[in-house]
């Protein structure tokens, strides 16, 4: 699952990728016109709307990508780099560069554009930039309290709004299309021509405006990747085409001490349950987890056999029918809770008065199953851990 | 070209950063990696007294200038130039509002420049890296900034007119 760096590409690459798509965007905002002075404060002006027409478009178009990559599961939206907020010093930066923005008709990457091309109040601007940044590292002790006040940290805006992921979508683009709209009359005011609300090509501009809303309508009303195969399995289980094989505690204990290499035990409980028990060998994987595609491998080696487990025997169902439904047809089920497998062999073993010679076998059976269980797990956390991956937010921003 | 085509474009190209990279555009920053170069160079007394610049050392250990942001500014200008090449806009100019000065509209870029860095920094980013990147993955932050950024322009448009239209 993208991003691709670092896992798919490695990060070496990550500075050939930065010119990569750094000619595409120099390349993007020279075409539309951005390196010219003018035509960026036209904005201001109501004598040209190119900046919001180019700046709305993008935004949204990136918006859409993301919803629908991460719809289909191709993008984990979880780890991409969202700005953190700091309202105070965003607000007061934001009104700062506002002012830059009408004196110096610039912004810092248009400037780029228009000093590539040759124009002088381009490279002023960098300079000017340059400075400034300078300045601010200057004064930074006078203003680090205000530049650090009111983290809020990676805050989503539908969060904030309290809506849905899409439904904010939907409103940003419908407010795009009345915006292009609505200056496009003002651009021919501003400069004196007739104002027409659908000149020419209506047809055209009819489908563009549909197609994004289109977009986003679908991706409200289709369930997303992970949710189609929740309820596909789920279909399945109920029509009892897929019943997953069940093991129950002492046939699990007896392999244990036989043969544990050949088992795979996966517990599908919280990290927390997990670390206060957990059987004998098993690893954690919790069952909403399990569906990720990192554990596809794991899933479906051939090697050893995957016996889930988990704080209700459906849960372990579950985690087994996600396995097979990936392609592992030999997963195993535990047909207890892990608490009830704890208390099998860890708690009190009774055994009854009078017993029957089976009665007997069976409790000495779990009493040394116990033991051994402890030396195995004793003797395997000595063992070489595998690296836990640390999956860390993407760092990125303008710093 | 059409402002909406340019728009996509510029869409698809952020859309495949984040898609690669898991991180949006930017643009002050690589200037952030200039000014804290030159002051490595010509004050690095001062360079290794202040927490700030020590700061930015220590999130890049190779140096101010190997920083992802330098390298993408590097192919803006590339792009730029391949664009600027092939639609003829090549050339040494100033552009500027009409019945201005040369020297009125270098100082106005100048000084404009000075506080949109000073600015980007206070807010986290520019229109680049908090506002436009922002937006495509709908950053509370981000959007904030962008709205401040355009109601301040507007704000203050008013006052600095002459310098742009005749009215």
């Amino acid at each position: 699952m993208a991003p691709l760096i670092p896992d798919i590409i490695s990060p070496e690459y990550n500075y050939l990728i930065a010119i990569i798509v750094g000619i595409g965007f120099g390349f993007a905002l020279e075409q539309a016109g951005f390196s010219s002075t003018r035509k960026l404060v036209g904005l201001f002006y109501g004598y040209d709307f190119t900046v919001l027409k180019v700046f709305f478009t993008a935004g949204l178009t990136a918006m859409i990508g993301v919803l629908l990559l991460s719809h289909l599961e191709l993008l984990n939206t979880s780890i991409i780099f969202v700005n953190p907020a700091f309202l105070p010093s965003a607000i007061a930066g934001g009104i700062i560069m506002g002012l830059g923005f009408v004196i110096g008709g610039f912004c810092p990457g248009t400037s780029a554009c228009a000093a590539a091309i040759g124009k002088v109040d381009g490279w002023a601007f960098i300079i000017g930039a340059t400075i400034g940044i300078f300045a601010f590292g200057e004064m930074f002790p006078l203003l680090e309290d205000f530049y650090m006040a009111n983290g809020q940290g990676a805050v989503l805006i539908y969060d904030v709004l309290g809506m849905g992921r899409t439904t904010f979508a939907l409103l940003m683009t419908l407010i795009a299309i009345v915006a292009f709209f609505v200056t496009g009359m003002i651009e021919d005011k501003v400069n004196g021509r007739p104002v027409k609300i659908l000149n020419g090509h209506w047809r055209n501009k009819a489908l563009s405006a549909v197609l994004p809303v289109l977009m986003v309508i679908l991706i409200m009303a289709t369930p997303s990747r992970k949710e189609y195969t929740m309820q596909k399995l789920e279909a399945r289980a109920a029509a009892g085409e897929c019943n997953p094989d069940l093991i129950d505690p002492d046939k699990l204990a007896f392999e244990l001490m036989n043969n544990y290499y050949q088992y795979n035990v996966i517990d599908v409980r919280s990290p927390e349950e997990y670390e206060a028990f957990h059987i004998a060998t098993a690893i954690n994987i919790p069952l909403d987890d399990l569906h990720n595609t990192t554990y596809r491998e794991l899933l479906n080696q051939r090697i050893q056999t995957n016996v889930f487990y988990g704080s209700t025997p459906e849960q372990a169902k579950k985690a087994c029918l996600i396995a097979r439904y990936h392609g592992n047809e030999t997963s195993l089920a535990l047909n207890v809770t892990a608490e009830k497998f704890r208390d099998t062999f860890y708690g009190n073993i009774e055994i009854p008065d009078d017993p029957t010679k089976e009665e007997q076998t069976l409790a000495l059976f779990r009493k040394q199953a116990a033991e051994k269980m402890k030396e195995i797990e004793n003797n395997l956390a000595s063992r070489e851990k595998p690296v836990k991956k640390k999956i860390t937010r993407v760092q990125g921003g303008c710093s | 070209m059409n402002p909406y085509l340019a728009g996509v474009l510029l869409g698809f190209v952020l859309l495949t950063t984040i898609y690669i990279t898991g991180r949006g555009l930017g643009a002050s920053g690589a200037m952030k990696s200039v000014a804290v170069s030159t002051v490595k160079a010509t004050a690095p007394e001062h360079y290794e007294n202040t927490a700030y610049y020590q700061d930015y050392a220590a999130d890049h250990p190779e140096g101010p200038m190997k920083s992802w942001l330098v390298f993408e500014m590097i192919g803006v200008l590339i792009g730029a130039f391949l664009s600027g090449t092939l639609s003829g806009r090549i050339g040494l100019k100033l552009e500027k509002g009409p019945g201005v000065s040369n020297s009125t509209r270098l100082i106005g870029a100048v000084l404009g420049g000075l506080l949109f860095g000073f600015g980007s920094q206070l807010g986290r980013g520019c229109t680049s890296g908090a506002a436009l990147s922002g937006m495509a993955v709908m950053s509370f932050g981000g959007i904030v900034t962008m709205l401040a950024i355009f109601g301040g322009a507007y704000a203050f448009a008013w006052f600095f007119r002459k310098m742009w239209i005749t009215r």
